[in-house]
């Protein structure tokens, strides 16, 4: 029932305490790659302390020293078994230019799924606000939306002063957190199964329809192309790519037509899910910018045509960038 | 993969061999991230009073860094410090991955962004939730990003140096009893008095002397060795020969 216990730890304790170094090295130093002698050493420790935690089991039962075991075996195991390959120091430029739009690219399903989600929102809020045009105070967010479309057009025209005169590096940092925090939210809600990512986007659909039609109708289409598209170009993309990564999220949990297991099927997607989510981050840092130093001024002090032109320039890019960068790497 | 009644992990690896994750509860979890939030308050009030300085930028860049430092936080620490922030450390827990692998940074980032659901609507109820309800004590992000949070106590090589010192041992003389003894005496009762051994030093003198009186009456009724043997030995020296005999090989 017994093993000779002085023996068995007279023998085995320098190969634990050696393991342990290796481990202790290894924890301290994770991007250090190991000579291939070093790592027949490591494997060789391993399974000697898996012998031993076996041994143990089978023929006593000090709990002291199999829990001391059972751990150093947890973590040798976690170092040995592990399979997905060790990622290179991230370069930011490469990550960006390279590894983020291509996997935008990998998973355009469910980015087309969040566009039509969007554009169903935008048309049930535009519908809602011709039928009835009370629902206005209802569906808009802000007291600014509210206000009759023509009124705010005349007034932000003949403004005489800066509104946002010594307050447009905190407005810009207000908008990059709220919309950084809107986009991981609609990603974070694809964990219900997709149901929270596909409300988000239908109501951020809901309030982009209504205000456009709003617009439209009151005959401020340039004032609204002039207002919206510098930061909406790249602001409503980002969003919409929270949403990729909401249904990414969701698909994974799901599973259709997938034999993997769950687990297995999550964590192929987690690397995909920081890239997009990161990727949708930076982009709202710039659109924060745009929208507090450049869209709220409107002709005379910023010609329409101008702002036009620079949202279309970066929607442009922007769709460039998401078809085309990355794909000669690798 | 197997789940125990106990809030334990077992895990069996390729080459069989099984070995145990203990699993942290809500209210050690909940505790953790009560002294992160502390951090993250002190954090950001220190940076607060150092960007003091920068006039007009002030206030944006406190935005930006409470954006950050709350988000961030959870990810920076478990990334360097290996599933582990400093709440985490105080209470002696750790991150891993749900199959002891090793932690993938995307894992980290995808159960630190979940936290945004887990919240709702306030205090973590919908993570609580998911916590005590989950087999694992997973809340969402945990569920998202296959990772689990473990009791990590310390487990320092146990020194046995002073316990099998090769003393002496009057009782080796008696062959047949010693055979008997090994073949009357449960792993569990051998594990109990290895234990006392093993932690007798902690003990207060007058729990000491019982504990050892009341294990050494136990042995006594498995095997009787004869007086001559067993006399001037103290209960406490008695069980060590005890163990002696059954912790090596016939």
């Amino acid at each position: 029932m017994i093993i000779d216990l002085t023996r068995f730890l007279a023998d085995e304790r320098k190969h634990w305490t050696q393991l342990e170094q290796t481990l202790d090295r290894i924890d301290r130093n994770p991007d250090q790659r190991m000579k291939l002698d070093e790592l027949l050493k490591f494997h060789e420790l391993y399974e000697r302390a898996s012998a031993d935690l076996a041994k143990i089991e089978t023929f006593s039962s000090d709990p002291e020293i199999r829990r001391y075991l059972e751990r150093l075996v947890a973590r040798a195991y976690g170092e040995i078994h592990e399979t997905r390959e060790k990622r290179a120091r991230l370069n930011p430029w490469r990550w960006f230019t390279g590894t983020f739009p291509r996997t935008f690219r990998r998973h355009l399903g469910p980015f087309w799924l969040s566009v039509a989600i969007t554009i169903a929102g935008c048309v049930f809020g535009g519908v809602a606000i011709r039928i009835d045009p009370e629902a206005k105070q209802v569906i808009m967010p802000f007291e600014g939306l509210k206000e009759d479309p023509s009124d705010r057009v005349r007034r932000e025209e003949s403004a005489k002063e800066d509104k946002l005169a010594g307050h447009k590096s905190t407005f810009a940092a207000q908008l990059m957190t709220h919309n950084t925090q809107v986009a991981i939210f609609t990603m974070a809600l694809g964990i219900t199964w997709g149901v929270g990512t596909s409300i988000s986007l239908f109501y951020n659909g809901v309030i982009l329809g209504a205000v456009a039609v709003d617009y439209v109708y009151a005959g401020q289409s340039q004032f609204l192309m002039g207002w919206l598209l510098p930061h909406g170009a790249i602001e409503i993309p980002a969003i919409l790519l929270g949403g990729q990564a909401g249904f990414l999220l969701a698909s994974a949990l799901i599973g259709w037509g997938s034999r993997k297991t769950r687990g297995q099927r999550l964590r192929d997607v987690a690397p995909d899910l920081t890239t997009i989510i990161f990727g949708a981050g930076v982009l709202l840092v710039w659109a924060g910018i745009v929208e507090s130093f450049l869209s709220q001024y409107h002709q005379p002090v910023i010609p329409y045509a101008l702002k036009i032109a620079f949202g279309a320039t970066e929607l442009v890019a922007l769709t460039i960038f998401l078809a085309r960068s990355g794909a000669a790497q690798k | 993969m197997r789940y125990a009644r106990t809030n334990t992990l077992l895990l069996r690896t390729p080459e069989g061999v099984v070995f145990s994750l203990p699993l942290a509860g809500p209210v050690s979890r909940f505790l953790a991230w009560g002294v992160d939030v502390g951090c993250i308050i002190a954090a950001t009030s220190l940076l607060h009073q150092l960007l003091s300085f920068l006039g007009s930028f002030a206030s944006a860049t406190n935005i930006i860094a409470y954006f950050v430092i709350s988000i961030g936080y959870g990810i920076g620490c478990e990334w360097y410090w290996r599933g582990q922030t400093v709440g985490k450390r105080v209470l002696k827990l750790r991150v891993m991955d749900v199959q002891a692998l090793r932690l993938d940074f995307s894992q980290i980032v995808v159960r630190n962004l979940l936290r945004f659901v887990d919240m709702l609507p306030g205090l973590y109820l919908v993570g609580g939730t998911a916590c005590v309800l989950s087999r694992r004590f997973q809340r969402l992000g945990d569920l998202a990003a296959n990772t689990i949070v473990v009791r990590n106590p310390d487990a320092p090589q146990p020194n046995l140096d002073q316990l099998l010192g090769g003393k002496f041992n009057s009782l080796l003389e008696y062959r047949h009893l010693t055979a008997r003894l090994r073949q009357r005496t449960s792993p569990q009762s051998a594990a109990v008095a290895l234990e006392a051994l093993l932690r007798r030093d902690e003990l207060d003198p007058q729990a000491r002397l019982q504990l050892f009186a009341s294990l050494a009456q136990h042995f006594r009724e498995l095997v009787e060795f004869p007086p001559e043997a067993v006399e001037q030995l103290s209960d406490e020296q008695y069980v060590r020969n005890l163990v002696e005999i059954l912790y090596r090989r016939a």
